[in-house]
């Protein structure tokens, strides 16, 4: 394990009030979509789910047409499409028309995918203004921190928190009440829609038939970037990719559901090219930057591909024993949980941390509640089998290979086992290693005299 | 398969202890897992009093060591294929083979299959005996189909189910129903009784501290029962969460369900 990763954890277990934080909010999305889903109030929840399964393998086992057919249909409606490999890719994209454009205020709507490339940082750098308008976004980037979750960034702060951020950062009077912390943002925010001169948002599904870019959200946030400022563009992984308009039918059942026990999120936009003549709302020009950074790495392998379905619902946080101890930023990426835990080894490379896919009871609870189906628990196992692929051809980590191949060769010679087991009940209990790891927790069992094996003989 | 395996609705009338002479003369195998053979032999002959109270001849194949899941869950697949081999072997001519723990018989009957995905011949011999393999209560429940073994436990306990036997082969109800038919016996469950108790296997000792407050949320549960103890089908968990209490210094006992079962 990494020294940054062990510090990360030992912190955020070390810190009751940030415990107390994250196993409340987690519990509450947790309860709620448990609720939404129950049998009684859909009974076709699973039904919903195979189907959402097939409706992604078949998106991503047939990527390259729908994202033809999505393009097209996006180019006809007026609107244009921009294939990145990568973040730099992307901030030149923007980068460049916000110059063209003479633009240098930007607002944008919740994007896991521009956390993904450090969107905000590369166009900062660059002398522009991107301000975050989903509320959680917005104070995580006042108080500098990256989202804590996927769907609920700010879910580790508490009101007091956001309260001392507000103070320092805006200059305002201390205030503790939600409702008059969110004024004050919405205050401020208000003003940001009016100045800017692009909006940047993510893409929740890209409909192939349709060349719309649906978002799903419950602040307002979203809809306000994508018509108030002239320029929309909306940046989203390739993999958000689905056939049809009607495929919408499966997945925002499940996703506000999954997400948050809603039935469905509060504003859900459907939004294909820039306004037309006659039209009095949206922007003149319409943008949909689709992002690979590692994603067509993950295409050739049939098992690994699944990680793909991913439709960022979150659900798999909220029900992780791990995630709800060790919370957001003990994770290595920007993607946290289970779903950081498969995704962040496959795009970024397993070197990357190699013990994440370690970091995991393989209990399956995520794959559990998951809304798409993936099989998180089989897909962290491929993971751990390609890191110590990667370890034995670059000879690292060799005491623990050569004390798997010795336990290789002690469970095939049974006497061997036996006299091993004989050692470790009888011997001197050396508090080393595991056993050090195991008792620094925990009590050891007491040992028995005998084995089974030895009772099964004196019978 | 010798016998139809038949699905419960939990309506049907229960089973009388009658029953049981319907299932004289069949033999089962036992495999003990590692942990039960060196750190819980109680719990596996409980697994055998209970098996041969309904009339099972018991065999315990004497080479068996272990199912290779903790080479497989630590990424080493060749090691984990070596251990399976040596599984297979010992109990390829085994009718039934009954598996005090839902995590090694998830090993088994699940994983084998991935392990030998490249060799067809070995695939078809695992499957074959995936299909005869039974985690403990779902062999009593599904196929000596008793639910009532004549067990006596005066007590209140609470269940822990073991993350692999729920949500990989699916037991909820099993041992449920037999816990059910315990006389004196009153189960209280735990909120919630899904959540992973934190052991994991390696993780336990390479995330030590993550996986140690696992297991006091895990034993808050356990707790706030009043259960004078806690029964799982896994003696894995069960080392967890007694290691725990112990720690603890809860008055709490931690037992296999078989040992429940075993008491009269």
């Amino acid at each position: 394990m990494s020294a940054v990763f062990d510090k990360k954890i030992h912190q955020t277990l070390a810190d009751a009030n940030l415990q107390l934080a994250i196993y409340t909010a987690t519990g509450r999305l947790k309860d709620k979509r448990t609720e939404s889903v129950a049998e009684a109030l859909m009974p076709e929840y699973q039904e919903l789910r195979t189907q959402a399964n097939a409706l992604k393998k078949h998106a991503i086992e047939n990527l390259d047409y729908y994202l033809e057919e999505f393009e097209r249909n996006v180019e006809a409606h007026g609107g244009k499409v921009i294939y990145c490999k990568d973040g730099t890719e992307v901030s030149d994209f923007v980068l460049g028309l916000a110059k063209e454009r003479g633009v240098s205020l930007l607002v944008k709507s919740k994007s896991m995918t521009s956390e993904e490339v450090d969107l905000n940082e590369r166009l900062e750098h660059h002398g522009l203004e991107a301000v975050e308008t989903d509320l959680g976004e917005y104070i995580l980037q006042l108080g500098h921190e990256r989202p804590y979750h996927i769907v609920a960034p700010a879910l580790h702060k508490t009101r007091f928190d956001v309260a001392a951020i507000f103070e320092k950062e805006l200059h305002v009077a201390y205030e503790t009440v939600p409702e008059k912390l969110s004024q004050i943002a919405r205050g401020v925010l208000r003003q940001k829609f009016l100045d800017a001169g692009i909006g940047i948002t993510g893409g929740n599904f890209l409909v192939a038939d349709s060349g719309a870019v649906v978002l799903v959200e419950n602040e307002g946030n979203a809809r306000l970037t994508t018509t108030a400022p002239r320029i929309h563009i909306a940046i989203a992984g390739i993999e958000k990719v689905i056939p049809r308009a009607q495929d919408l039918a499966v997945f925002l059942k499940l996703l506000a559901r999954s997400a948050t026990g809603q039935a469905l999120s509060v504003y859900t936009s459907f939004l294909s090219g820039p306004r037309r003549a006659g039209e009095i709302d949206g922007p003149d020009e319409f943008y949909v930057v689709l992002l690979d950074n590692g994603r067509t790495k993950l295409l050739p392998s049939r098992a690994k591909r699944q990680s793909l379905y991913c439709i960022r619902c979150a659900a798999c946080l909220n029900t992780c024993p791990v995630y709800r101890k060790i919370g957001g930023h003990s994770f290595p990426w920007v993607y946290s949980g289970p779903i950081g835990a498969i995704i962040t080894p496959q795009f970024m490379g397993v070197s990357y941390e190699p013990s994440l896919p370690f970091a995991s009871s393989l209990c399956g609870a995520c794959a559990e509640v998951c809304p798409v189906k993936i099989d998180i628990p089989q897909v962290l196992l491929d993971l751990r089998s390609d890191v110590k692929k990667a370890e034995t051809r670059e000879k690292k980590n060799r005491l623990e290979k050569l004390s798997f191949r010795m336990f290789a060769w002690m469970m095939t010679h049974p006497r061997v086992y036996a006299w091993a087991g004989w050692m470790a009940r009888h011997g001197p209990i050396l508090n080393v290693g595991p056993v050090r790891a195991w008792t620094s927790q925990r009590d050891l069992p007491p040992r028995p005299r005998q084995s089974f094996r030895d009772m099964w003989s004196r019978r | 398969m010798a016998l139809a395996r038949r699905r419960l609705t939990g309506q049907e009338a229960c089973p009388t202890t009658d029953t049981i002479k319907t299932s004289v003369g069949k033999r089962v195998s036992l495999f003990v897992t590692c942990l039960g053979d060196q750190l819980f032999p109680n719990a596996g002959m409980a697994v055998v009093e209970v098996l041969e109270r309904l009339g099972y001849a018991v065999d315990f194949p004497k080479d068996q060591t272990c199912c290779g899941q903790p080479a497989y869950n630590s990424g080493y697949r060749e090691e984990a294929r070596t251990v399976a081999r040596h599984f297979l072997k010992t109990f390829e001519s085994s009718e039934y083979i009954v598996v005090p723990s839902g995590s090694c018989t998830s090993m088994i009957g699940h994983h084998f299959a991935d392990l030998f995905r490249k060799e067809p011949e070995t695939l078809a011999r695992v499957e074959a005996l995936g299909r005869r393999v039974f985690e403990f209560a779902t062999f009593l429940t599904e196929v000596a189909n008793v639910e009532d073994v004549g067990a006596r436990f005066d007590g209140i306990v609470t269940f822990h189910d073991g993350c692999h036997g729920l949500r990989e082969l699916h037991i909820r109800e099993a041992p449920r129903r037999l816990l059910a038919h315990v006389r004196g016996l009153e189960l209280r469950e735990m909120l919630p009784a899904e959540e992973c108790c934190g052991f994991g296997g390696t993780f336990s000792v390479k995330f030590a501290e993550l996986s140690g407050a696992m297991a006091r949320t895990k034993l808050e549960a356990i707790v706030q029962t009043g259960a004078s103890a806690v029964v799982s089908l896994d003696s894995s968990c069960l080392m967890q969460i007694q290691g725990a209490l112990s720690r603890a210094g809860s008055k709490v006992r931690t037992m296999h369900l078989a040992e429940v079962l075993a008491s009269r």
